[in-house]
């Protein structure tokens, strides 16, 4: 493990681990600090944050902020709008994305390849190009101002089955997949008692990724929530902030609950998800 | 895997099987792969080559649109505004990107030392990357505000003077790629981190018993034996970093006096993308819109091939 080549690096240098250790825990607290600032400015009020020098700590405010958030714009609709979003593209992206991932990942069929290939080649595709378009469709549809119009079009995507794809070739090993065929297993009951149990921890990876992405999703949404009553909580707080701009203390409180609902998700598997992340860049 | 009795998956066998027979075992296969094409057909396909027609309309998404021709491409070329958002995108795409990676590169280093609680520093690393950019923007503006920001408070302290960080074009454009430094700094040394580690510790101990040191070993072996994963990281960057949009969006929304959209003072945060978004959504020019987003489009196609080129040719060149 001693990359950089020396010996234990504590019986020979001390200082120097003492210098690296120093460095990385002023670059965690860097990290940190604006979440810890988030906390201090939504439980002080404007002006203790304006006076000089001001309040470092937080303060005993928090939960009126809260309130005033509560109060200003209708918070908990906004958040239902983005769980109900979040929660069916996951389930949606789970589902659509691994069926497809099996069959590329463990099948033979004519045209697969290219298939595979053509997936690859939607990643090249900015969003920006399809966005006015995707407007216009949404209004002959009816869609503007619906949550579906956020669902539908992101219920599969490339990036989840190209990782899957991977996964599954790793996880499912081809002496379980024969072994249910002779039983006379079809394509979806091997989908479902083979595949599904082995590439579970995949699954966890590729749905926290998706709901981080959809929670954190802004250019969409902006766009085809048109009825400022349902709108989803990045919306909602970029709302609060530009009419209400000057309150800090409230403005922060909205922020701070749209953000430590998902560190907690995150926390869960964080271990796990950094790994992954870093797995797939390197592959 | 011979033994296989039927609906075997290996291609040689199925195919000399009746096609009756092969297209009732391969239909679930096929379905199975469908609702992505039907999807991405639909939302994804479709509103591309729609944006297309698009950009040689006149349309504003309501009324009968009229054919004019290349004449928003013509307009775009002479947009003065058109041009200064592509200056301001590629300040900040310097400005973020350059130190960015540096950075990354430091903590990837500093976190494969074979250091304790290696797992606490990653994740304490890469918290900044799922926080929401709506909600860090919105920190970044307060913290950076010019009379009451923390920032400026402490400039006063130390007995600088106030900056005017969001009042002036340059300062606005540092805050955003601040903020998008901010935020990505830890994911890319997450995955330089992952790519060091996949170095062979051989070559190490090589470098060693030559007597190299930390900084040389770094140099002369870290960093080109990392170059694909530099090289990923850097296509990525450019990829994400042309597109900025949500960072300037939220920062120079604040106030009452922002117009929407409009990039703050002196336009300094004027992205592509947000002069697209202006363009479209807030003056409803759809067919403009759209021949804006294709001149998106091919700047960072260019620029990608471009920097994958020049990647390309340095690693000849470094081989020889």
């Amino acid at each position: 493990m001693n990359t950089m080549g020396d010996p234990p690096a504590s019986r020979r240098r001390p200082q120097r681990r003492i210098g690296l250790y120093a460095a990385l825990i002023v670059g965690a607290v860097v990290s940190l600090f604006p979440l810890y600032w988030l906390l201090v400015v939504a439980s002080n009020t404007t002006s203790d944050i304006y006076k000089t020098p001001p309040r470092l700590l937080p303060g005993p405010l928090l939960f009126e902020n809260i309130a005033k958030v509560f109060d200003k714009i209708d918070f908990a609709g906004s958040l239902g709008a983005t769980l109900i979003v979040a929660c069916s593209v996951t389930a949606l992206v789970l589902f659509f994305d691994s069926l497809a991932a099996f069959a590329f990942a463990k099948y033979e069929f004519p045209g697969r390849d290219k298939l595979f290939g053509l997936v690859l080649l939607t990643f090249m595709l900015p969003m920006q190009l399809a966005l006015i378009p995707l407007f216009m469709i949404m209004t002959t549809l009816g869609w503007v101002g619906q949550l579906q119009a956020l669902i539908v079009p992101a219920a599969a995507n490339a990036f989840g089955i190209f990782w899957l794809r991977q996964y599954t070739i790793g996880a499912v090993p081809d002496e379980l997949m024969d072994a249910s065929r002779i039983d006379g297993a079809g394509f979806f009951r091997q989908y479902r008692t083979v595949c599904l149990p082995l590439i579970r921890p995949g699954l966890g990876f590729l749905g926290l990724f998706t709901f981080i992405g959809v929670w954190n999703d802004y250019l969409w949404p902006l766009t085809v929530l048109t009825n400022p009553e349902q709108v989803t909580l990045q919306v909602a707080l970029a709302q609060l902030n530009s009419s209400f701009g000057q309150d800090y203390g409230m403005i922060m409180a909205g922020a701070l609950l749209a953000v430590v609902p998902l560190l907690l998700v995150f926390l869960l598997g964080a271990r796990q998800f950094i790994g992954n992340i870093a797995e797939g860049a390197v592959k | 895997m011979t033994t296989a009795v039927s609906g075997a998956p290996s291609a040689g066998r199925t195919q000399r099987r009746p096609r009756g027979r092969t297209l009732s075992r391969r239909w679930p296969l096929y379905a199975a792969i469908a609702p992505f094409f039907i999807l991405f057909s639909a939302f994804g396909l479709y509103p591309t080559i729609y944006s297309l027609a698009l950009s040689f309309q006149r349309s504003d998404g309501l009324t009968t649109p009229t054919w004019v021709g290349l004449a928003n491409y013509q307009q775009l070329l002479g947009d003065e505004m058109w041009w200064q958002a592509v200056q301001n995108t590629f300040i900040i795409f310097s400005l973020s990107t350059f130190p960015m990676l540096l950075l990354a590169l430091i903590i990837a280093a500093m976190l494969n030392a074979n250091v304790r609680f290696s797992t606490t520093f990653r994740i304490a690393y890469f918290v900044p990357n799922i926080t929401s950019v709506v909600a860090m923007a919105i920190l970044f503006g307060a913290v950076f505000g010019q009379s009451f920001g923390l920032v400026n408070s402490a400039l006063n302290a130390i007995g600088l003077g106030k900056v005017p960080w969001l009042n002036t074009p340059f300062g606005i454009q540092l805050v955003i790629s601040l903020l998008i430094t901010y935020q990505w700094t830890g994911y890319n040394a997450i995955i330089f981190l992952a790519g060091m580690q996949a170095i062979s510790k051989d070559v190490y101990e090589a470098a060693q018993v030559d007597g190299a040191g930390r900084v040389r070993t770094f140099l002369s072996i870290t960093i080109p034996l990392l170059r694909p994963t530099i090289v990923f990281v850097m296509i990525v960057s450019i990829i994400t970093g042309l597109q900025t949009f949500t960072e300037a969006q939220v920062l120079t929304s604040t106030g009452a006096t922002a117009a929407p959209y409009s990039g703050g003072a002196g336009h300094g945060g004027l992205t592509m993308v947000l002069y697209f978004y202006q363009q479209a959504f807030g003056y409803n020019k759809f067919g403009y819109g759209a021949a804006i987003a294709w001149g998106i489009f091919l700047i960072i196609f260019m620029f990608t091939m471009l920097s994958w080129r020049y990647s390309r040719r340095r690693e000849d060149l470094t081989r020889r």
